[in-house]
């Protein structure tokens, strides 16, 4: 790991460069009063002063639209095209993704290459240099700290900034791609010492207890808070399409049977129809069945399964919530309830 | 609202209803809605600019339904057109709601269809400045930069159906979009994908949107999707005449053909 | 480490088509490519994700048994979409294919024990790959006894390999029908497949049950196995859901902390009871 300073100028310079060097620049944009992760040109159009931005990158590694192949019949044979081989090689740099979601995109990382292998997300990740940007602040709906992320967590990122007095940022530098990315700008960078970053980040209070919720959730299946819980949920799929962790997705076929495209494209358990069998029979048939199950999934079934929660507190889903669900309370709700 | 409060206190008190959906604190100053099914807890109830969300969705909802009418509910203008919108539409009785409204100072109920269908009249929507703008802003652009503006807009859409999802008047239990034999609406939201479903709704809700605005507050990606849906019956309104949401018995605008209808936006 | 595209399905041609039943068909299909027919293999229990291009994919059981080499063979019934589509392909037309998924019935642990199979209608697909893998490896086992039933004699499926199962002196074949669903020269039994289990069933001692059939089904026969002595870990079936991927990736099929495509299907009885009821 190697330490510097940034000033806020000369990192707009180094984002400069690194377009000029034909990298993709995907950074925070504004958009009618929200903040999106954006393909951009332009730096001084980049956002630095927001807590959040309303969509998570996930669609960078898990584009919410990915063709898998597409098919040709001929007089001769239907030849089927890998898309995965033809995805093109571009050199991307996400910039201002915050901890949590560097954390994120490692976790999704990780889920796709579990055996078989996806090759789409791990080509794309292969191609991805995170630069993400420290919590100066928070806001009542994030509780990463609970969940064992942290406002300056290093996982995931290949640069961490973590911005500092006189309008300077310190410069972690974590990994190869981190570093290849740097030596392109050294003038721009001054050598540091290891700092001490504790007192530049947000406080994020850790009063929920992940862990003891999880165990209680073993056994809470069959009560009924779950009924209570969900009856405001209106069933869209805003919750997990703004996830950095959900990774839920449709397969479905374009064209005619004689050319097309089978693609995937997100979903989410919160759909009235995911579960829906041919038959008409569907094995979670209410709201509260669904609401129970994304709870479940990411604090119960994940941490069974793979030892960690699929969620790192970052509050999105409670920010867009339509109906204000608010995943936060609800597992202080929970906790009170078992 | 101390008059709101005693309202919905009296109803569950008398057993007049088993439950009153209204609007409570949420999180940071936001508002929710509450489900309040115990007198004491009528308290929750509250009642001031911040609530303008339409919580008739709530009428359609199975679980609501289970608890069983006729069911009280916190009605803003929109509500109230919603509600005759849905009976006129037979999805319930007038005696099934009993719309709570505002009627200047005071805080009053809805027992009868006279008085709904009157109040529904008297109490039109009213749009923002910010609305109104907005709307004259796109009527002011030619036909190719309107498309470039939803163009640009509906970029963002990744067909989280929130603005479904939170329309009173979206109540079909297999939805379009989710019938595939045959494939009506593509799944995907890729650009046609939204395309398509937006055109959809906008056409389904032609002559049924009461414009409430419900489905733009709900889209998390800030799109202004009730402008055209609004657009769509506004079109139902000045064309076909028909207002929706006034009269509990009148026959579906897009499903009734009357030899005198203008037919002049038709090409 | 990705070895290639999940989502890629080979390509399959349909050697032999058979009408089953009102709405069932059996394809055979064979690999259009040799190299794909050379390397491919699989156990009893897998499945595979069916499609026809251009309409979609559904999830079907290897209804062939692993032994036999060169080609599969699956069973379904015209539904919805995409079954509907595969139900107009004829002999020679192309369909796509990807597997084998799922974790296999666990046959190695099962020499030299009793082997009881129950299945019901449309779900003995399933069961006849693992049934023919049995017969092929036949001196691994015990007795073999086979419970079949369906709503009516119509509505039976491998017809023609009943009869060479009847014939058979190594195995014990009962078949039933549903009261009312016999014809007049129905020879075989009348009543539900969980009564006539608990008619004709082997003793538990040292045998192991494999039941699949429609939740109905499952649900009257477990107690049945349970009263005569089978332990739940003696039981076994294979679960159905909603698929899309089959890899464990799309998240549909979760139940609980378990993905049915990839940890299952295949479940003992003592598994599910741990699951929550959600399939």
């Amino acid at each position: 790991m190697t330490y510097y300073t940034i000033s806020h100028n000369n990192l707009l310079e180094f984002l400069k460069s690194i377009r000029a060097q034909g990298k993709k620049l995907i950074a925070p944009q504004q958009r009618e009063q929200k903040i999106f992760f954006m393909e951009t040109d332009d730096v001084s159009s980049i956002v630095f002063d927001y807590i959040q931005t309303s969509i998570s990158p996930k669609d960078i590694l898990f584009p919410r639209v990915e063709p898998l192949i597409t098919y040709e019949l001929t007089a001769d044979a239907l030849q089927v095209n890998d898309r995965a081989e033809q995805l093109p090689s571009i050199s991307t740099v996400l910039f201002g993704a915050r901890p949590c979601d560097a954390v994120a995109l490692t976790m999704l990382e990780k889920f796709f290459a579990e055996e078989p292998g996806d090759p789409f997300v791990e080509k794309r990740a292969k191609q991805l240099t995170v630069i993400s940007v420290s919590c100066s602040k928070a806001d009542s709906y994030c509780f990463c700290t609970s969940v064992g992320v942290s406002p300056g967590d290093t996982r995931g990122s290949d640069i961490l900034l973590t911005p500092c007095e006189n309008n300077e940022y310190y410069v972690e530098v974590l990994t190869e791609k981190g570093n290849d990315l740097v030596q392109k700008s050294q003038n721009l960078f001054n050598k540091s010492e290891k700092k001490e970053k504790e007192k530049y980040l947000a406080n994020v209070s850790s009063d929920i207890p992940a862990e003891e919720i999880s165990k209680r959730l073993e056994n809470a299946f069959n009560n009924p808070l779950w009924n209570e819980a969900s009856l405001r949920c209106i069933g869209c799929g805003t919750c997990a399409y703004v996830c950095p962790l959900c990774s839920c997705f449709d397969i479905e076929d374009e064209g005619t049977q004689k050319c097309g495209t089978r693609l995937r494209c997100w979903d989410s358990c919160g759909f009235a129809l995911f579960t829906m069998h041919t038959s008409g029979h569907n094995p979670r048939r209410t709201q509260s069945e669904r609401w129970r199950q994304r709870v479940l999934h990411k604090f119960s079934y994940l941490p069974q399964r793979v030892q960690v929660f699929g969620c790192v507190g970052c509050g999105r889903c409670s920010r867009a919530c339509p109906v204000d669900m608010n995943l936060k309370e609800q597992l202080q709700l929970i906790k009170e309830a078992l | 609202m101390n008059q709101l409060n005693q309202i919905a206190k009296e109803l569950l008190t008398s057993q007049k209803v088993k439950l009153v959906i209204g609007y409570g604190e949420g999180t940071d100053g936001r508002v929710r809605p509450v489900f309040v099914r115990k007198s004491e807890d009528a308290s929750q109830l509250i009642w001031d600019d911040r609530c303008r969300q339409n919580l008739a969705v709530y009428l359609n909802k199975t679980e609501i339904r289970e608890i069983g009418f006729p069911i009280a509910i916190v009605s803003l203008p929109a509500t109230v057109r919603s509600i005759v919108q849905l009976i006129a539409e037979h999805q319930f009785q007038v005696e099934d709601v009993i719309p709570i409204v505002q009627e200047g100072a005071n805080v009053t109920t809805i027992e009868n269809k006279e008085r709904l269908e009157q109040y529904a009249a008297a109490n039109p929507v009213v749009f923002p400045p910010f609305v109104v703008e907005e709307i004259e802003n796109i009527r002011n652009k030619s036909v190719e930069e309107r498309f470039e503006y939803w163009q640009e807009e509906l970029s963002r859409c990744f067909k989280c159906y929130a603005c479904r999802a939170a329309c009173p008047l979206c109540y079909c239990e297999r939805c379009i979009t989710d019938v595939n034999t045959p494939q009506w609406v593509c799944v995907p939201p890729h650009a046609i994908g939204t395309f398509e479903w937006h055109m959809n709704r906008a056409m389904h809700l032609a002559g049924r949107c009461v414009e409430c605005g419900s489905c733009t507050i709900a889209c998390p990606v800030g799109i202004p999707i009730g402008l055209l849906t609004m657009e769509a019956t506004r079109i139902a309104r000045e064309e076909l005449g028909y207002e929706p949401g006034i009269k509990c018995d009148v026959p579906a605008a897009l499903a009734t053909f009357r030899p005198d209808d203008k037919e002049s936006f038709i090409l | 480490m990705s070895s290639g595209n999940v989502y890629k399905p080979y390509v399959m041609q349909i050697a032999k088509v058979i009408d089953e039943a009102p709405g069932v068909k059996t394809f055979r299909l064979q690999f259009t490519s040799e190299r794909d027919r050379e390397q491919f293999n699989f156990k009893a229990g897998q499945f595979g994700e069916y499609s026809v291009f251009g309409e979609g994919e559904s999830t079907f059981c290897i209804a062939s048994p692993p032994t036999r080499k060169g080609y599969i063979e699956c069973t379904f019934r015209q539904t919805g979409r995409v079954t509907t589509a595969l139900a107009q392909k004829e002999e020679g037309d192309v369909i796509g294919f990807r597997g084998p998924y799922g974790n296999i019935f666990p046959i190695e642990e099962w020499k030299g024990k009793n082997l009881l199979f129950i299945a019901g209608g449309i779900a003995l697909p399933p069961m006849r790959c693992v049934i023919w893998n049995a017969l092929d490896l036949r001196d691994w086992f015990k007795d073999i006894t086979v419970i079949y039933g369906a709503r009516s004699v119509a509505d039976l499926v491998y017809k023609y390999e009943l009869e060479e199962w009847y014939q058979r002196s190594d195995m014990k074949l009962v078949t039933t029908v549903d009261p009312g669903g016999e014809t007049p020269d129905w020879k075989g039994r009348i009543g539900f497949v969980p009564t006539i289990v608990e008619q004709v069933s082997p003793s538990s001692l040292n045998t192991i049950a494999i039941v699949c059939g429609p939740p109905v089904m499952i649900k009257f026969t477990f107690p049945v196995l349970e009263k005569l002595g089978f332990q739940p870990t003696n039981i076994y079936t294979t679960l159905e859901n909603r698929m899309k991927c089959g890899v464990g990736k799309c998240g549909r099929c979760n139940v609980g902390p378990v993905y049915v495509c990839k940890d299952g299907p295949v479940f003992t009885y003592e598994q599910l009871q741990r699951l929550p009821a959600e399939y």
